[in-house]
């Protein structure tokens, strides 16, 4: 049985190979992969979380950390779902209408699948209507956004009215972000949330599915 | 340092330009338009933008090329168009500046990061290769990488552009941390500085990301590790949003009123990035005719 401190540990220091042989020792003996997760491997994002907020972790260290968490799901991942285990979420995320920056969205699409979220990346410059149709065909039930320029951060308010009129809007949680984007905004345009940052996105994306 | 660095610095600190972005949206650049191709489809409008610049009292204006790398232009479709917009975009603030004014070319970011892996450091290398040659042909007097966040990429960018022999100036974002004294990758001004100075930047310096009072313990801190002159051009604020349209809090006057603090923390190249206008560059121009008086 190896010790599991190790997996918290390898996801802290963002050591995917050590997080994966973990990973795969435990499940070879029989280890619960539930439990891997939510009693290690979340922890550990949570630390590193924690580390961010103190500004001891900067982006590096959460995108290895975020990779190191990754390449433990891709092996749990089938086996939870081989027996039923529904992820926490389905998130469609993308960068709106126009804007063709991804660096913001590709970090909280990362983080928000070391969170344990099913994560359907669209893109840049994504319409409206490909969120919509994400809904509708995929069953997204969460919808994050995001926008660098002050020029496209319109596009959010218009995805929200089009989700609206396409009868969709019930049915998914708005999440919003990127370098202008305030709560005021958020609140202004009727979204369901805001985060400054990647770490925050994935509190935000916990609380959304919860309530 | 290179002459013309020390042609211009003789006199004492040297006033840049200010945003490039939104004057261009004053006259009629739509949103999401990509700013850079006005190079080719309303160069009359970008002339009108660094004329305002010269006439507001810039000694260094910059060009309308911070986009314009293969790798940000294959976003758009454009990446054929990388070297002849890079040439126009030079040859129009040339015909601006005429004798007034020099011309430091604007290389922005690929809008990749190196460490996530979709990108190599051959292709980033390559891009900006491109891009610095033909700034050079166009007739730019310097290079200027601005607006990084990753410091390997802002490396990589000064040695690019260093194969010119035009002289190069690095600069990068400080918006992180609680005090936004770090890039977005964590680098500090200190470790930032000294990198970009080993890979052969003339002059170093941080833009945008945040207002003028943050870009005054950056460059005492960089001014700390390294001699070269720093550069500083920073936002009017922070934007705020009021009915769909981003309002800048700071006035011309506020952000000059900083102007001899952000010279005494070492600044030699000082102007505005987001937000700011030919009006705050002529604001810093009375700030600093007054302090050239008094020395």
């Amino acid at each position: 049985m190896p010790d599991l401190k190790l997996l918290y540990e390898a996801v802290v220091n963002g050591d995917a190979k050590a997080s994966l042989a973990i990973t795969q020792q435990a499940l070879a003996e029989g280890v619960d992969p539930l439990i891997l997760v939510n009693e290690h491997m979340v922890p550990a994002m949570d630390e590193v979380g924690r580390r961010f907020e103190a500004n001891e972790f900067f982006v590096p260290e959460l995108l290895i950390a975020a990779r190191a968490m990754k390449a433990s799901l891709e092996v749990i991942r089938p086996l939870l779902i081989a027996r039923g285990d529904k992820p926490a979420g389905r998130v469609a995320i993308g960068t709106v209408k126009g804007d063709l920056h991804d660096i913001g969205k590709n970090l909280v699409a990362s983080l928000l699948e070391g969170g344990g979220f099913e994560v359907i990346d669209l893109g840049v410059n994504v319409t409206p209507e490909k969120f919509i149709e994400t809904v509708n065909l995929k069953q997204a039930n969460i919808i994050a956004m995001s926008a660098l320029l002050t020029t496209t951060m319109p596009a959010m308010k218009s995805t929200i009215e089009a989700l609206k009129s396409a009868g969709v809007r019930d049915r998914v949680k708005v999440l919003i972000g990127g370098a202008p984007i305030t709560q005021k905004y958020a609140d202004e345009i009727g979204a369901d949330g805001y985060s400054e940052n990647a770490v925050g996105a994935v509190a935000l994306a916990k609380k959304a599915v919860a309530t | 340092m290179h002459p013309l660095l020390r042609d211009l610095l003789a006199t004492g600190p040297v006033l840049t330009d200010g945003a490039w972005g939104t004057q261009l949206q004053a006259r009629g650049l739509a949103v999401g338009e990509f700013p850079d191709l006005w190079n080719l489809e309303h160069p009359e409008k970008v002339l009108e933008v660094a004329r305002a610049y010269v006439a507001a009292g810039s000694q260094v204006i910059l060009t309308n090329t911070f986009g314009a790398n293969r790798l940000r232009l294959a976003a758009h479709g454009l990446e054929s168009k990388a070297v002849e917009l890079n040439r126009r975009g030079a040859a129009l603030s040339k015909e601006a500046a005429g004798q007034k004014a020099r011309v430091f070319a604007s290389i922005g970011p690929t809008g990749q990061l190196l460490m996530s892996g979709e990108v190599s450091a051959q292709q980033v290398s390559d891009a900006f290769l491109e891009q610095a040659q033909a700034l050079a042909q166009g007739g730019a007097d310097a290079l200027v990488v601005e607006t990084m966040a990753e410091v390997e990429e802002a490396c990589l960018a000064v040695k690019a552009a260093r194969q010119t022999g035009l002289p190069v100036v690095a600069c990068m974002v400080f918006d992180s941390g609680k005090d936004h004294d770090r890039t977005m990758m964590g680098t500090t001004p200190e470790a930032a500085a000294t990198a970009l100075v080993e890979a052969g930047a003339d002059v170093v310096g941080a833009n945008c990301g945040q207002g003028i009072a943050g870009f005054i313990p950056i460059c005492r801190r960089m001014h700390a590790v390294t001699n070269v002159p720093l550069w500083a051009k920073a936002n009017a604020g922070l934007p705020e949003m009021v009915n769909g349209v981003p309002v800048y809090r700071t006035s011309p006057a506020d952000f000059a009123s900083l102007i001899p603090d952000l010279v005494q923390a070492g600044a030699s190249f000082i102007g505005g990035c987001c937000g700011t206008s030919p009006d705050f560059i002529a604001a810093a121009k009375a700030r600093l005719d007054a302090l050239r008086q008094q020395n």
